[in-house]
């Protein structure tokens, strides 16, 4: 067990040595940060709204992780592939679930880094009014949930291909698809579509991101949705397991 | 050390390796010979635990290594046919990465990172970063990564490929070295370096073993090892030929070369011959002027092609 972590560790350390030994996580975090700005104070309309909450902040979070996190993490298996160095790592004394874990870990606490680095929002926030607290801890980790959701299907299609640019698009799609199957105006329609059938409508979009993901912004840690998300984690991780085992036969 | 039993690989249709059986003990280097898609480092892959076989089993130390993979590739260093290393680090962090993830601690770490750059002379670009480094140093860098936990096991996919002569040198001369104490597996289609650097030669062509032994049996079973090479002076082709046809022994002759009055050709004893073969040549060699005559040794690539089917070769 203490062996498996401690391969878990080096596997993550290196990876996340690997993301700031680029330019790519500077870039990546100050578009983030860029964006989530802009996105909170001129679109989100923070100011006009009048309140001291962050609504306007992690409303945008679904749709700029639907870019960013396939961006993060598609180098995660597919370069690994492209290089060779899958060779050298599947024959060390490691499990394949280990690197699997210390890879995604590792791209997770980078964009967990990344999400904390959003904190003068709080600041401002919390210097203009009182807002609660608890509500912003459920909004972030909502949100951590969300990117972690998000990357563990990218790591899924990352195995999946050599080819970082197909691995970033499929992610895209397949994340869309989870916002999409919850958002209102896609909702709206299933149920004018389909009347009599609310059980198909409520089916769709419990798969939904969105639909999980607002119970948090309202500060509500739900065992529900935080299974959801871990399970979609979980699903996506062991379907990455699967995918390399095959590759390799 | 490495038991190899009936290993075979399928891709689809196309079967890789079929039915290859090797052992390879402590101290043994063992060559690994045989044309481009012979099925060299598909079985290469398979002893280190990369590709699960298809049928078949490998047996590593105690280790099997389909139900018991982490303690068998605990024993390996293994440097992969394209020797790569991951780009975005330096040396030094990609050696300290490989020496962590095969168990090593602490100090123990820069022992082993200080020993292997020692042994693959890369102290010049210890601080530089993998994807600045020319061919042969990204090589060295690799195989420093297969020695850096000092394995009792080496598999090694061409380890000389792509450097110089003199780092191929230096290369073999390790190999060799760290043989008398490992059990080690190399391939390559430098037909000398299996003279060289191995123990045992293994060929292989079209995924089966088609010859096991030391490089001198190979050579002896060369199509022309024990015949006799001689060169005259001053003698006519059909009277070299017509004379050496009689000698008492002699399956057949072969006129290699007639040119500005040298005749040189070729003896072949019938294969119930013996010693007696070499003195009845020089006996029928008596009063010609004899510029050259040896039995010849074999060589192992004239033994190489005869046995193994090339995709050029027109038939």
């Amino acid at each position: 067990m203490n062996n498996s972590l401690g391969n878990i560790s080096t596997i993550a350390k290196r990876e996340l040595s690997a993301y700031f030994a680029s330019p790519v996580a500077y870039v990546f975090i100050v578009i983030f940060l860029l964006l989530t700005g802009f996105f909170t104070f001129m679109v989100g309309g923070f100011f006009e709204r009048n309140e001291a909450n962050l609504v306007s902040f992690f409303l945008w979070h679904p749709w700029l992780y639907l870019f960013l996190v396939p961006a993060v993490g598609m180098r995660v298996w597919s370069e690994e592939r492209r290089q060779g160095t899958i060779e050298l790592l599947m024959t060390m004394p490691i499990t394949p679930w280990q690197a699997i874990m210390g890879k995604f870990l590792a791209s997770w606490a980078f964009l967990a880094l990344a999400l904390l680095l959003t904190f003068p929002v709080v600041v401002t926030v919390k210097y203009l009014g009182n807002p609660d607290l608890g509500v912003v801890a459920g909004g972030y980790i909502g949100s951590f949930l969300l990117a972690g959701a998000y990357l563990a299907i990218t790591c899924l299609t990352s195995a999946l291909t050599r080819n970082q640019v197909i691995a970033f698009i499929i992610s895209v799609v397949v994340c869309l698809f989870l916002i999409l199957a919850g958002w209102p105006p896609v909702t709206n329609i299933l149920t004018k579509v389909l009347p009599d059938n609310r059980w198909i409508v409520e089916l769709v979009s419990a798969f939904s991101v969105m639909t999980h993901f607002e119970d948090f912004q309202r500060g509500v840690v739900d065992s529900r949705h935080l299974l959801f998300f871990l399970s979609v984690i979980g699903f996506s991780l062991f379907s990455t397991s699967v995918a390399l085992r095959s590759l390799r036969s | 050390m490495i038991k190899v039993e009936n290993l075979t690989k399928t891709f689809g249709p196309k079967v890789a390796v079929n039915d290859v059986s090797f052992t390879v003990a402590r101290g043994e280097v063992l060559g690994f010979l045989g044309p481009n898609g012979a099925g060299k480092s598909t079985t290469m892959r398979m002893v280190t635990g990369f590709l699960p076989p298809t049928a078949g089993r490998v047996t590593i130390g105690t280790h099997d290594m389909l139900e018991d993979p982490v303690p068998a590739k605990r024993l390996i260093g293994y440097l992969p046919e394209s020797a790569p290393c991951y780009s975005d680090m330096t040396v030094h962090g990609f050696l300290s990465f490989a020496a962590e993830i095969r168990g090593l601690r602490g100090d123990a770490i820069k022992t082993a990172v200080h020993r292997a750059v020692e042994m693959c002379f890369l102290e010049n670009v210890l601080h530089q970063s993998v994807d600045t480094l020319s061919k042969g140093y990204r090589h060295r860098t690799c195989f420093a990564q297969s020695i850096i936990h000092d394995p009792e096991i080496l598999v090694m996919d061409e380890p000389t490929d792509g450097l110089d002569p003199n780092q191929k040198h230096e290369i073999r001369q390790l190999i060799k070295r760290m043989g008398e104490k490992k059990a080690i597996i190399f391939s390559t289609h430098i037909l000398e370096e299996v003279e060289a650097v191995c123990s045992r030669a293994i060929i292989i062509d079209r995924g089966t073993v088609v010859a096991n032994g030391t490089p001198q049996e190979l050579k002896r079973k060369a199509p022309n090892a024990g015949a006799i090479l001689i060169r005259v002076n001053g003698v006519a082709a059909e009277a070299v030929t017509g004379k050496l046809r009689a000698v008492d022994g002699a399956e057949r002759v072969q006129l290699v070369k007639d040119e500005n009055g040298t005749v040189t050709a070729r003896v072949f004893p019938k294969s119930s011959s013996n010693g007696e073969f070499g003195k009845a040549v020089g006996a029928a060699a008596q009063g010609w002027r004899v510029e050259e005559l040896h039995i010849e040794e074999g060589k192992l690539d004239e033994y190489f092609r005869s046995i193994t089917a090339s995709d050029t070769a027109k038939k």
